[in-house]
């Protein structure tokens, strides 16, 4: 495995009085693509945004190259070059799309152009004066994982980039995804979709009621498909 | 609440001990003093009925409390009627109006609510200052105390009308009790915590909340009417925005949404008013750095911030009761 | 044509222009309620306390440290900006959580205090403050005192300029942002909690700053701010806060009501804009510009 970039140790999350994650705990490396796996309510988009700093109550030790950010506020975790893309997207109503893309602070220096992301996502050049939320659905998606590529952040948080989309437009975010990390971006992603997940990731964490219950490869999923559909519940 | 934190003797003393005090009070307290302070009562428990169980709050009470003055003086006074007649004319006047003025601030939630209350009482506050019934900055003085049932109760001695005031107190205070305790009250709670909820069940929440607004608005004219008796005169102080003001603060220093709380702050409020008559300004200053502190501290008022102390004290015993 | 309803020209011109500077008194103020209450979700009831700040601070630096107009209208607003901050930080922050309604309580209870005070400290009527332009214009049909009409453009031109501020600019993208989803804003790397700082205190500043143009037209008084505020509570409800532009049209719109009612019906130029708001709520409940947030 190449140079650890995120660690997370007994993380635990609280809202509120419920207690969702339990202890969960994980690493990525440099350049690497790692999806958390499970059902609904496993605590998959919680760890997300227990790492984010968004979820406030929480214990154990998350730390990106080497430095710990439990405790901090999501600002300060997001200038490490931290850059999350919510499940529900978060496009702004307010903001038309290039105000939406230009939102985001840079971080770090080394990030993509407007001009290369216009590239990837053409749609959103040509959109680029819309509303924000009179973009389709797929173009939401695009415009959320686009905003978050200009930053300079080196690890990504995607949580279900696929959710409720059309098989044209998962296929097309999977080849993207898949260049951002030939670009270098080390992705932490969230999916139900495991059929989608198994395209591009270099390694599963299984998660089931707020831990993760198992740790698969790429290659370990062609082998075990019964033992990851079971997990899954499908 | 309250109640349920004594065992039944303990609430038969509790209420002895009220009623003896209440009925003994004229002869070792001042008792305009006292009637001032029962009409306040009053008034923020109507306040407190709108905000503590249908969740509005109304910035713009002092409407339907000065107005009712206006209409119980303007009654007794220039058209030369009995009291009993003023009081219903205080009590008819403030519910339609609150039947106006409601039926238009229900159509907003929240904070919009409080603002639009709080409009409608400065456009009754400027109608005030010009209409000719008022009298405007002098107000209406002089309304002479006649006797009431007629001629059965003398009231020009302040220690029989507190004996009347006392009665109004606690018809109005029984009032809320019941319509609390009603299943109408239930439904207007359900509303309050979810009223998405209770549209769906096919309650028509905006019909509960207006009679909610209605009854609290009648209510708040009969402390108004009452008032205007006992001290024979109604001015704007009692229609201003500052009026509106202070009777959210006594609800807010009682403790919001428990019935006896409002009664509490009132005492509170109108015993401090006494105390810093001499000191003018000085009294808003502080009126307003109670605000800020009960907001800032203590938001559950005495009453409630009693009830948690008393609750916790006692919360070792009972876990000893049950091992 | 005025002659034949009766109203000659100078007295509606005359009450029009007065109707135009109420008009953007009431624009400046509910312009700097809708942006305070998009980020705090907090009404701000001190709006008009520190409003009369702002004359005070005005008439006060002319009267001790002989500071000019001018310098007062950039001086005010920043002094009483940095008290909004001062308020936000120790106090208003600590609330947020909380319902609306305590917001409202909390800096309504503000208001009394610091009206309370200066009320204490410099009694209840208004000292005058020198007109800074003293001379005017005439129309022919009416006669246009300079610094009102000074004020007209000057509180177009501060509407203006807000509107650009919060609509055109890079931190006006993070306001708005923010006023929608803080916590994503947040997660972006944006100290939102420092925004919503400035916002408060650039909120405040806009109401000293209405202040001081205030000043020497009316007399700087302890209570000059208290009945406006109620008023623009109004204007706020008419107009929804939603829409900034929005915001500035009402205000100048029922300014401009009001000065017509004072010629065609004078009894009721008090009460005009309350019955807007009553027609309102009727017709569109959410306000001419509203959206339900």
């Amino acid at each position: 495995m190449a140079e650890t970039l995120l660690k997370v140790e007994n993380l635990q999350a609280w809202y509120g009085e419920s207690h969702i994650l339990h202890g969960v705990g994980f690493e990525i490396g440099r350049g690497e693509l790692v999806t958390l796996l499970g059902r609904n309510g496993a605590g998959k988009t919680t760890t997300l945004k227990s790492v984010m700093g968004i979820v406030e109550k929480r214990t154990g030790s998350v730390t990106f190259e080497g430095r710990q950010t439990v405790g901090q506020p999501s600002d300060v975790i997001a200038r490490l070059g931290l850059a999350y893309c919510p499940e529900e997207r978060g496009i702004f109503s307010s903001l038309n799309v290039e105000e939406n893309l230009l939102l985001p602070p840079m971080v770090r220096p080394g990030g993509m152009s407007l001009g290369e992301i216009y590239q990837l996502f053409p749609n959103l050049q040509e959109r680029r004066r819309s509303q924000g939320t009179k973009l389709s659905g797929g173009e939401q998606q695009m415009l959320a994982i686009g905003r978050i590529l200009r930053t300079g952040a080196n690890l990504l948080l995607l949580d279900e980039p696929t959710e409720g989309l059309a098989p044209v437009i998962v296929q097309r975010i999977g080849e993207i995804i898949r260049q951002l990390k030939g670009r270098g971006f080390t992705i932490l992603l969230v999916e139900q979709n495991f059929h989608f997940a198994a395209t591009v990731a270099d390694r599963h964490y299984i998660m089931e009621d707020g831990h993760v219950v198992d740790i698969m490869t790429a290659a370990d999923v062609k082998q075990n498909i019964g033992k990851l559909q079971a997990y899954l519940g499908v | 609440m309250a109640g349920q934190m004594l065992t039944p003797t303990q609430r038969m003393i509790v209420a002895a001990a009220v009623a003896v005090v209440a009925l003994a009070a004229p002869w070792f307290a001042y008792p305009v003093f006292l009637m001032t302070a029962l009409c306040f009562a009053l008034f923020a428990c109507a306040f407190n009925l709108l905000l503590g169980y249908a969740g509005l709050m109304s910035f713009g009470h002092a409407m339907f409390f000065g107005m009712a003055g206006y209409f119980y003086g303007h009654v007794v006074k220039a058209w030369d009627m009995p009291p009993e007649v003023g009081l219903l004319a205080g009590v008819g006047g403030a519910a339609l109006l609150g039947l106006v003025t409601g039926a238009l601030a229900i159509r907003r939630q929240g904070i919009y609510f409080a603002m639009i209350t709080l409009a409608f009482a400065q456009m009754v506050y400027f109608f005030c200052i010009q209409a000719p019934f008022t009298h405007g900055e002098d107000g209406l003085q002089g309304i002479v105390r006649k006797p009431l049932l007629g001629g059965l109760i003398p009231t020009k001695d302040d220690r029989v009308l507190y004996y009347v005031v006392l009665a109004i107190f606690l018809f109005g205070y029984g009032a809320i009790y019941r319509f609390i305790h009603s299943p109408f009250g239930q439904v207007l709670k359900a509303i309050r915590d979810n009223e998405q909820r209770a549209l769906s069940l096919g309650y028509e929440a905006d019909r509960y909340k207006l009679l909610a607004f209605v009854l609290s608005a009648a209510l708040a004219g009969l402390a108004g009417a009452t008032k205007a008796m006992v001290l024979q005169f109604a001015t704007l102080t009692d229609v201003s925005a500052a009026m509106s003001g202070e009777v959210v603060l006594m609800a807010l220093v009682g403790g919001l949404g428990t019935i006896i709380g409002p009664v509490i702050g009132a005492f509170v409020i109108i015993t401090m008013q006494n105390y810093l008559a001499a000191s003018g300004e000085f009294v808003l200053v502080i009126q307003g750095v109670i605000f800020v502190v009960i907001v800032m501290a203590f938001r559950k008022g005495l009453v409630g911030e009693f009830s948690e102390w008393w609750r916790r004290r006692r919360a070792p015993d009972a876990a000893k009761a049950a091992d | 044509m005025f002659e034949l309803i009766g109203i000659p020209p100078q007295a509606l011109f005359g009450q029009l222009l007065l109707g135009l500077i109420n008009g953007a008194f009431y624009a400046m103020l509910s312009l700097g309620l809708a942006v305070i209450f998009g980020m705090l979700n907090v009404i701000n009831f001190t709006h008009g306390a520190q409003y009369m700040m702002g004359a005070f601070a005005a008439w006060l630096m002319l009267g001790i440290l002989d500071v000019p107009f001018w310098a007062s209208l950039v001086l005010a607003p920043i002094i009483v900006g940095l008290f909004g901050v001062v308020l936000e930080r120790v106090m208003l922050k600590r609330i947020y959580h909380l319902d609306h309604l305590y917001g409202f309580l909390l800096t309504f209870g503000l208001a009394l205090v610091i009206e309370g005070l200066f009320q204490w400290k410099w009694g209840s009527s208004g000292a005058p403050y020198p007109n800074p332009i003293p001379g005017g214009y005439n129309l022919g049909f009416m006669f246009l005192p300079t610094y009102r009409g000074f004020v007209v453009l000057a509180a177009l031109v501060i509407c203006l300029a807000t509107w650009y501020g919060i609509e055109r600019t890079k931190l006006g993208a993070y306001l708005r942002a923010a006023t929608e989803n803080p916590t994503l804003v947040r997660a972006f790397g944006i100290n939102v909690p420092r925004l919503i700082t400035l916002t408060y205190g650039l909120g405040v500043g806009l109401a000293a700053l209405a202040g001081v143009l205030a000043a020497p037209i009316q007399q700087v008084s302890a209570l000059m701010g208290t009945n406006l505020v109620l008023v623009v509570f109004a204007v706020v409800v008419i107009g929804g806060m939603g829409s900034i532009m929005g915001s500035i049209v009402t205000g100048f719109g029922l300014g401009l009501i009001e000065g017509l009612t004072k010629v065609f019906y004078p009894p009721a130029s008090n009460t005009v804009i309350f019955v807007v708001m009553a027609l309102v709520l009727l017709i569109k409940p959410a306000g001419l510009f509203g959206q339900t947030k």
